[in-house]
């Protein structure tokens, strides 16, 4: 006897496709999938919570087992973020807002214009669910302060390549300070010549290593917001 | 024979070449002011900071360019030859951090660390130049690149590979060259030292690497582009991909060189590495990173221009067998390269810490170097039959009067860093420890190179010049 396909399996097959599309690093899959569960009715943020966000878990995790590579993550976040533009956009349509884990602020120090590290972390946190808004390089106090204030951040993070343009770190965590935005709002540093003892010696909330540890360290710092 | 090694076919130096002029027209090249101010004229499209450079005006520029030159000790003497296939090694620069010989572990670099690397690199012929090798965390950051230098010269006498922080960096220390060569004009016809100047990838003559430049063209000081695609992140994941980025990048800046002063020092350098894509490093010691120096250099040769590369430096955080391993290739491998001037030795961690042993064990590596590029010799009319016919089939060889004449040709005998066992032998200790023993050793025969009291005081006025701009009174490391 055949069992009559349920509602939920019906959509436990496009969930299933969402999470390969981002495992494949499938962008238009990815938009085409997120376009179907909007005709098919699927919450929007079912898609992200249970098909998308699924994908990107499985992605961090093969890549911490030296199973993919970066190339394969950038890939896969731009599915990632491909898919979430049509369904962030829906949910806009539709009066309501996405549960972001939290908004981060990005920017390297003043005098320092390299970026490959400081992209990557924001590619992912974006990929992980987090809204990412990235200053750029060569970014002085004052900016990251505005920004952190017109968006209500949740996170800055500050990127220095050069032991000459670390000092800024210090300057940002200071001008946060001083702006009276900490402790509420979080610093986080990372860079070549960055280490966690720079990072406690000028009072910063955390450090990470390579991009993947950045964005454990972003949820490590929001603990109380991180869907279960 | 001397032998050689070379990774492209002449057709692909060809492609590589033309590749890199059609990007010197598209996309073009980001350039600064200083830059755009003499493109201009020259005929060159700039718009919106990016340069459209012909490939006429580019050929034109190379023709100008040196083929050689040379670097002068303190004495005036010519001791670095840049041109043909000759090879140098100077110690890696700028890193933060040195390993500590009893801990083992990084810590901050100070003035007295680079003081005594540069006394052991005045005492190892294989070194032929110093390099302002760290960046001392005791010194004003303002100065930091200034006082490096300040330091080198004060404690040796070899020829620096050196490079500044900023653009207004530059005139103190070409100021501070000028007091230790005797004036303006001597420092241009006998320059001691070379200026490394970087291109930001892909195609970005930044403000300060474009005046640099330019200043340096003026000064005729030499200046070395060291030009570093990192191939898969900031360049093409190919390495003829990124081979070809780093042509047009050395192009573009002899061009802008060139536009300064014809007939101005200028060296087709790099520090190309690939981007690792499993870590996100770029592993200086990796075989592709070694085969992109390798290839750029090949490039610069194929235009008859003096040539540097970046290797015999190794990516792990101790002085182990992984930092032996990637040292000694690299550096074997450059030397068949016939690059010019090879930096790197003594670096650890992907450049960010040196190490004072590591650049002791290092120059054993570069001495076996230098003997391979000697080859092997025919010697006497007969190379073998006239000793047999000596000794017969007894095989006395050692007895042989030829022996005790050529042994020290044939071979290189390297210092008790190496262990042969015989009488020098340490028994069962490490390279580490050996290293570091030879080191003390070195040190202790260090004896600081005279010169005339007026250069001195001149020296010492400027460095207390640039000492009191950052508050400070007493000079360091003197």
């Amino acid at each position: 006897m055949w069992a009559r396909r349920s509602e939920v399996s019906v959509h436990e097959e496009t969930f299933q496709a969402m999470r390969q599309s981002i495992l494949d690093g499938a962008p238009d899959h990815a938009r085409v999938l997120a376009q179907r569960a909007l005709q098919l009715g699927i919450d929007p943020l079912e898609s992200i919570n249970t098909g998308y966000l699924p994908g990107m878990t499985a992605v961090g995790e093969l890549y911490g087992a030296g199973r993919m590579f970066l190339p394969d993550l950038m890939a896969s976040s731009e599915a990632m973020t491909t898919a979430m533009a049509v369904l962030e956009d829906e949910l806009r349509r539709a009066g309501g807002e996405r549960d972001v884990r939290a908004t981060v602020v990005l920017g390297t120090t003043k005098g320092d214009i390299h970026e490959i590290g400081k992209r990557l972390v924001g590619t992912l946190l974006a990929a992980n669910g987090f809204r990412v808004h990235d200053l750029g390089a060569d970014v002085d106090s004052a900016a990251f302060v505005g920004k952190t204030r017109e968006l209500g951040a949740d996170i800055v993070g500050v990127s220095a390549l050069l032991t000459t343009t670390m000092a800024g770190q210090k300057k940002v965590v200071e001008a946060l300070g001083e702006a009276g935005l900490r402790p509420r709002v979080k610093v986080i540093v990372g860079g070549a010549p960055v280490t966690r003892q720079w990072a406690e010696q000028i009072g910063a909330d955390g450090y990470a290593k390579d991009a993947m540890s950045a964005v454990a360290l972003a949820k490590s710092l929001l603990p109380a917001r991180v869907p279960a | 024979m001397r032998p050689r090694l070379e990774l492209l076919d002449r057709k692909l130096v060809e492609r590589v070449l033309g590749e890199a002029f059609q990007l010197l027209r598209e996309p073009g090249v980001r350039v600064a002011d200083a830059a755009a101010d003499l493109l201009r004229p020259a005929g060159v499209q700039v718009e919106n900071g990016v340069a459209r450079i012909p490939e006429a005006l580019a050929r034109n520029a190379l023709a100008h360019a040196p083929r050689e030159f040379w670097l002068h000790t303190r004495e005036g003497k010519p001791a670095v030859h840049y041109g043909g296939d000759d090879v140098c090694f100077d110690p890696g620069s700028s890193c933060l951090n040195i390993l500590d010989a009893d801990s083992r572990q990084p810590r901050p670099a100070m003035v007295a660390d680079l003081v005594r690397m540069v006394q052991v690199v005045e005492t190892l012929p294989p070194y032929s130049a110093q390099s302002t090798a760290m960046v001392c965390n005791d010194v004003p950051q303002e100065i930091g690149d200034f006082y490096r230098l300040f330091l080198v010269l004060w404690h040796s006498s070899k020829p620096v590979v050196t490079g500044s922080f900023s653009a207004a960096g530059l005139r103190p220390m070409l100021e501070l060259l000028a007091a230790d060569a005797g004036g303006q004009d001597a420092l241009r016809s006998a320059p001691r030292a070379v200026f490394d100047v970087c291109p930001s990838p892909p195609l970005n003559w930044s403000e300060f690497a474009a005046e640099n430049l330019v200043e340096l063209a003026r000064a005729g000081v030499p200046a070395e582009i060291v030009s570093m695609p990192l191939a898969g992140a900031t360049a093409p994941v190919t390495l003829a991909g990124a081979v070809v980025q780093h042509a047009a990048e050395c192009i573009s800046g002899i061009t802008i060189h060139q536009l300064a002063s014809p007939g101005a020092p200028i060296v087709w350098g790099g520090a190309p590495a690939i981007f690792d894509m499993r870590s996100g490093t770029t592993p200086m010691g990796a075989i592709e990173t070694v085969m992109l120096d390798l290839a750029c250099a090949q490039v610069g040769k194929a235009l008859g221009l003096p040539t540097h590369a970046y290797l015999v430096a190794g990516d792990g955080k101790l002085v182990d067998a992984q930092a032996g391993m990637e040292s000694g290739i690299s550096c074997v491998l450059g030397a068949l390269a016939g690059i010019n001037m090879i930096s790197g030795a003594g670096m650890l961690d992907f450049l960010a810490c040196h190490s004072i042993e590591k650049l002791v064990i290092d120059a054993e590596a570069i001495a076996s170097a230098q003997r391979l590029l000697e080859g092997v010799e025919a010697r006497g009319e007969a190379l073998a039959t006239a000793m047999f016919s000596q000794t017969g089939l007894a095989g006395d060889f050692l007895k042989l009067k030829e022996t005790r004449a050529l042994f020290r040709q044939e071979q290189h005998f390297p210092s008790s860093v190496i262990e042969r066992g015989g009488p020098q032998s340490q028994g069962a200790s490490d390279t580490f420890e050996r290293a570091r023993r030879r080191a003390d050793e070195l040190v202790s025969s260090y004896q600081r190179p005279g010169v005339r009291p007026e250069v001195e005081r001149a020296r010492r006025q400027i460095a207390e010049r640039e000492l009191a701009r950052c508050g400070r009174t007493s000079l360091m490391g003197v």
